[in-house]
């Protein structure tokens, strides 16, 4: 099977994953956008997206992406670091040109895990797996109660500094992921290359500002309204 | 006229692919500026040899940088701190009195050391081998102006063709990946319509060549094209991926 052995088909799968993956976190966003406009419009939300047939079955292909992604990571790492041979350079520089994210995408793809890890534990272990064994209160509140869980998370500031620094790894780890997943499908040319290097800046940036946005919102509300932190 | 700088050279020896290697440090004094790098080289290999030691091996032919095969690391840059030129090219204006300079071979499972700084590099041969040509009947050339080529292309695939295929993107990749040659010498004949009859056989067979010869996988970070001496696109691995991918998906 060529995707996964030859060098250009395991990076297909990379790329190919890679882009569901920001389609995904752009649907992610969109809907996050929804709790600092309204509660009630956020848990409707939520409800939609609980233990219904459609969520698992979307969740499952999800995390399977997911899978596939991290482990071909890790798989395509360890050949390469093969490929450099057994001595390293004394003397390292680094060109200009290189951008230091495409250096450290695995150390950056580590970080945007364990945040994802974090964010498993806060929210869908509350509300999706809650209502998948039939526990809906298990994080304490109602298992739809999606705006209910974002205040109380957002009022620590723990939390707030952890998601900032989990989006920042996600920041510098989509610029160099955009544009190179589609040089990858070779989609790309020396004018397009340069198009897509600043569509991916600007789409990553949004995305994440969007992620942002509801993190900052919700904690400086928490300030000003006494929300407590559990 | 340039003045003459005296520099320690730290220099890597090694006695063969097996052995274990080591730096060995050199003072050279009064070097003019004017001096390539592979003549200060010589410089040092007469002082060593006039000395009755074993002087240091390293691969050079031309010294006019179009034959590719100069290599060495030099102060963390395959070919050296100037851009867009071979070792060869290299001048020791380039550096200041009391500079340390580090020379290291290439270093990538896919080249190994032969001896002190040369390293074999006859996976690229096997690599053209694969498939770096066209198939055509010997004979009469025929007339040049038979098949028209438009002139962007053509131009495209003489920038492609200038790669002289001296293995220092393959040194300068931290997954040691030779896809910047493998996209030049695919893409210098992708582009050209006497090359497209056998592209997607090319770049399956090139790439798989590759792939067997123990090179990484490519993740586009392209110090690359930042360190090629002939200033070599990674748009040319664009077009490698994309002749790699429609020869798959054809399959």
């Amino acid at each position: 099977m060529w995707l996964s052995n030859s060098s250009i088909g395991r990076k297909v799968v990379m790329s190919v994953t890679g882009i569901a993956l920001v389609l995904f976190l752009t649907f992610h966003m969109s809907m996050n956008l929804v709790a600092l406009i309204s509660a009630e419009g956020y848990n409707v939300i939520c409800e939609f997206l609980g233990a219904n047939w459609y969520a698992l079955v979307a969740t499952t292909a999800l995390a399977a992406l997911v899978v596939i992604h991290i482990v071909y990571a890790f798989w395509l790492t360890m050949m390469n670091r093969k490929a450099r041979g057994t001595e390293r350079y004394a003397v390292e520089a680094k060109p200009k040109s290189v951008e230091w994210a495409s250096q450290n995408m695995l150390v950056l793809g580590i970080v945007v895990a364990a945040g994802l890890g974090l964010h498993l534990a806060n929210f869908w272990y509350k509300m999706m797996f809650a209502e998948i064994i039939g526990n809906p209160t298990l994080g304490g509140l109602e298992a739809t109660d999606g705006y209910g869980y974002i205040v109380q998370t957002f009022s620590c500031p723990i939390f707030v500094v952890l998601y900032l620094i989990w989006l920042a790894a996600l920041w510098f780890h989509l610029t160099h992921g955009f544009w190179s997943a589609l040089q990858t499908l070779g989609w790309s040319n020396k004018i397009w290359f340069e198009r897509w290097k600043l569509i991916g800046n600007i789409y990553t940036t949004l995305v994440v500002l969007g992620f942002a946005a509801v993190v900052v919102v919700f904690y400086l509300k928490s300030l000003c309204c006494g929300a407590s932190c559990v | 006229m340039d003045k003459n700088i005296s520099f320690t050279l730290k220099v890597w020896r090694q006695n063969g692919p097996k052995e274990k290697g080591h730096f060995e440090t050199f003072q050279m004094k009064d070097i003019p500026g004017d001096t390539s790098f592979l003549e200060m080289l010589d410089i040092l290999n007469e002082q060593l040899i006039s000395e009755r030691k074993e002087p240091v091996v390293f691969d050079h032919d031309c010294r006019e940088g179009i034959c590719g095969m100069c290599s060495l690391y030099i102060n963390g840059y395959p070919h050296g701190p100037a851009t867009g030129a071979t070792t060869c090219q290299l001048y020791m204006r380039r550096f200041n009195d009391g500079d340390t300079i580090t020379v290291e071979p290439w270093r990538s499972a896919g080249f190994p050391v032969i001896k002190d700084l040369m390293v074999d590099r006859t996976a690229y041969d096997k690599i053209m081998q694969a498939g770096g040509y066209i198939s055509v009947r010997t004979g009469s050339a025929e007339d040049a102006n038979n098949i028209l080529i438009p002139k962007p292309n053509a131009d495209e695939a003489m920038d492609a063709a200038s790669c002289i295929g001296c293995g220092a993107c393959v040194a300068a990749c931290k997954n040691g990946s030779a896809m910047l040659f493998v996209s030049a010498k695919v893409s210098q004949l992708a582009l050209l319509p006497q090359g497209k009859v056998e592209a997607a056989r090319r770049a399956k067979a090139m790439l798989s060549k590759m792939d067997e010869l123990g090179f990484g996988n490519c993740t586009n970070t392209r110090a690359c094209e930042a360190e090629c001496p002939k200033c070599i696109s990674i748009s040319n691995i664009a077009r490698l991926n994309r002749e790699f991918i429609k020869a798959k998906l054809k399959d």
